[in-house]
């Protein structure tokens, strides 16, 4: 069976790639609210520090299948090859928006890029993949599908549910629960029974007697060989399986909820600004998982600090472009608004 | 051709004509196809026809993925409460993907419950709860009232490419009536004439519209021509057919078997007055179920429910302007402990009771929308 063993560094320099177009979007996302202030309405959540989980669980990922996250949606899209370009239009609220200016940052969609949508409610995306798992089923398309959702959603009904249903109609689903220890502004050590007992959140999956196992999320390679283990299972009709990818958000939850005309921005993360954890927030920083791959590469001599320096500059030209492509986007025509209510 | 078949028959024809025809149609839900007797899952197998845990989030929720993926699924939920549950998923999943997505996704899928049944179920398994999902835009809600409607608006619900809520009456399943056979579709947005009248329309739906034909058969003995239309769908809603009913007619009363509050009937009413005031003749009147639970006592059920004779009542009243007090007069609200506080809190307790002069009221009515935009070939509501 195929490990990351197996990875060549045309790959893996891929992977690395994927995980900074990540970062710098989210990075451009978090500054527009100094930058541009107004630009962005609403309410935005970054998958910066998810990176590594998110790119070593996609690169397993076949031709056609299905990518259905909660509303911390930015990086799936980008690794699956949706416009930056229209991703960042679509949080500017413009015309050319992914969805017209419809959605917003917690709404993406993109079915031609085999992202079908995402949900603002938490945990109800659960029951989606599951249900787009269904589909692949009754169809026999051999698609697996890719779902992902955070800790706090583990305690919805929605969770337990779908995972239930997954594991009876044996769907091929695999859930990956991204546990970056915060819901929202709570910590999970204030919230979840594993936690508390001093388990992992995989032990979730015996509930369902299924295959549950918790791996480093910063680390791209342990995320890559638990997740494709976990679609080679689903894929071979065996089911879902739950894999715990644990990391550690690197921005706060969301950018302030002010109402307006006061202006909003990226608060503080809650670790530093709610529970006076600063040197918790510091040991995270200092795992940051980008400049961890990075050195991995290099220390394999998979990639010189040349070759480093001109991925990092094509993909902050890329995520410059996005910015600019966005402003200059029209808003789209007010009575536009009516569009889209009924098929 | 047709056959005589039960309302609750034609509905399983429907979906079982609906699957034949189309491979994507799948249909699950808690306690149905157990056994391999049962002939759904005789006729499309287990990958098609599937039992369901009691976990109407998740039952829901991968409707609405599966839908968005390419199945047409149905879920059977049995009782229109049990939706309650999951109501996230039916009011705030189903309806918005397509919207949120910028129109790049479609959802058909079809939630199939009972609703209504008042036969001693009590305050959790009886109740109307289609006034909540018909304000919910994205989302379709259909009340059939006969076996013809039961089977043509579920093989309509089932090919729309929209979430549809299809909530049948329990009192209405062993309902005998023609039903065509074969491919037989009711367009969504249609209503239907179901007595032709002259004097008064009467709006009902589900096991409403059977109440108000008794009702309206009885006034036709005292030589009253009652029309009967039923909206069939509340979302979208018909208002061009009621309209042009109360045209001719001048007089409404509308039948709801829910609480008045809120109701589809006063949604209704609020249209006609709204669109249609210069052609009535008489101010509108609902006769809907108090606003209670539903008790467990046959009586006391009753009483909270309307029935033939309150129809019968109401209309003679419209009719005859007879001062027959409606369900909770003015001098109900305005002895409401509540309205009282606030009264007390001005300086002028009169300001809650007082009558407009006429001045204020006819100047609006002088700038109605006269109903044109309804009748007159304007795009259909969706």
């Amino acid at each position: 069976m195929p490990t990351s063993d197996d990875l060549g560094s045309d790959r893996l320099i891929w992977m690395y790639t994927q995980m900074l177009r990540i970062r710098e979007f989210e990075e451009r996302v978090k500054r527009t609210f100094l930058e541009h202030p107004g630009a962005m309405r609403g309410h935005t959540h970054l998958g910066d520090g998810a990176e590594a989980s998110i790119v070593g669980a996609l690169a397993t990922r076949h031709e056609t299948d299905l990518v259905m996250p909660s509303y911390r949606c930015h990086g799936y899209p980008i690794v699956l090859g949706s416009s930056p370009c229209k991703m960042m239009a679509e949080l500017y609220g413009r015309s050319d928006g992914l969805c017209r200016g419809f959605g917003g940052s917690m709404h993406l969609a993109d079915p031609a890029h085999h992202f079908p949508g995402t949900s603002g409610i938490i945990g109800q995306s659960i029951a989606h993949a599951t249900g787009a798992a269904l589909t692949a089923q009754v169809k026999n398309t051999g698609q697996v599908v890719y779902c992902f959702f955070g800790d706090g959603s583990t305690k919805q009904g929605a969770f337990f549910e779908s995972l239930n249903m997954a594991a009876v109609w044996k769907l091929p689903v695999v859930y990956v629960l991204e546990n970056n220890e915060y819901q929202a502004y709570t910590h999970i050590s204030l919230e979840d029974a594993n936690h508390l007992a001093g388990d992992p959140l995989s032990k979730k999956a015996a509930a369902f007697s299924i295959p549950g196992i918790t791996v480093d999320g910063t680390d791209p390679l342990q995320v890559y060989d638990a997740v494709l283990a976990a679609a080679d299972r689903a894929r071979a009709g065996a089911g879902p399986s739950l894999i715990e990818s644990k990391f550690y958000r690197l921005s706060a939850h969301g950018n302030a909820i002010n109402v307006p005309p006061a202006p909003t921005q990226f608060p503080e993360h809650e670790a530093v600004g709610v529970y006076g954890k600063k040197s918790e927030y510091r040991q995270a920083q200092a795992a940051d998982p980008i400049p961890r791959f990075r050195d991995e590469l290099m220390r394999k001599g998979m990639l010189a600090d040349a070759e480093a320096q001109r991925i990092a500059d094509t993909v902050r030209c890329e995520m410059d472009d996005a910015v600019q492509f966005a402003l200059a986007s029209p808003p789209p025509a007010p009575e536009e608004a009516t569009n889209y209510v009924y098929a | 051709m047709a056959r005589e078949m039960m309302y609750g028959e034609a509905m399983a024809a429907a979906i079982i004509e609906e699957m034949q025809r189309d491979p994507d149609v799948v249909f699950y839900g808690q306690n149905m196809a157990m056994t391999p007797r049962d002939p759904m899952l005789k006729l499309f197998g287990r990958n098609r026809v599937r039992i369901a845990p009691i976990s109407e989030t998740a039952e829901i929720g991968i409707a609405v993925g599966a839908a968005i993926t390419g199945l047409r699924p149905i879920v059977e939920l049995w009782m229109n409460e049990f939706m309650l549950v999951a109501m996230d998923q039916v009011v705030n999943e189903a309806p918005r993907l397509r919207y949120m997505s910028g129109g790049q996704v479609k959802v058909p899928l079809v939630l199939k419950a009972g609703f209504g049944f008042a036969a001693g179920w009590a305050g959790q398994h009886s109740n109307c709860l289609y006034h909540m999902m018909m304000g919910c835009p994205g989302l379709k809600v259909v009340v059939p009232s006969t076996p013809a409607d039961a089977k043509g608006l579920m093989a309509a619900a089932i090919r729309d490419d929209n979430p549809v809520v299809y909530l049948h009456n329990y009192m209405l399943t062993l309902e005998q009536g023609e039903v065509p056979e074969g491919e037989y579709v009711i367009p969504l947005g249609v209503a239907d004439v179901k007595r032709v009248g002259a004097d008064i329309t009467i709006v009902a739906t589900g096991w409403m519209v059977k109440k108000s034909l008794a009702a309206a058969e009885r006034l036709a003995a005292e030589g009253i021509s009652a029309e009967v239309v039923d909206p069939r769908t509340l979302a979208p809603l018909d208002v061009k057919t009621i309209i042009e009913s109360v045209r001719k007619t001048g007089r409404l009363v509308l039948v709801d078997q829910a609480p008045r509050h809120a109701s589809a009937a006063a949604i209704i009413a609020a249209e006609v007055a709204e669109h249609g005031f210069e052609s009535l003749r008489a101010p509108i009147r609902i006769v809907s179920a108090l606003d209670t639970s539903i008790p467990y006592s046959e009586p006391l059920e009753n009483h909270v429910l309307p029935n033939e004779e309150k129809i019968v009542e109401t209309v003679k009243a419209v009719l005859f302007k007879q001062a027959v007090p409606p369900e909770r007069p003015v001098e109900a609200y305005l002895s409401c402990p509540e309205v009282q506080a606030q009264a007390g809190a001005h300086q002028d307790g009169r300001r809650h009771v007082q009558h407009r002069g006429a001045s204020d009221v006819i100047a609006p009515v002088q700038q109605v929308v006269r109903g044109d935009e309804y009748l007159d070939g304007a795009p259909e509501r969706v």
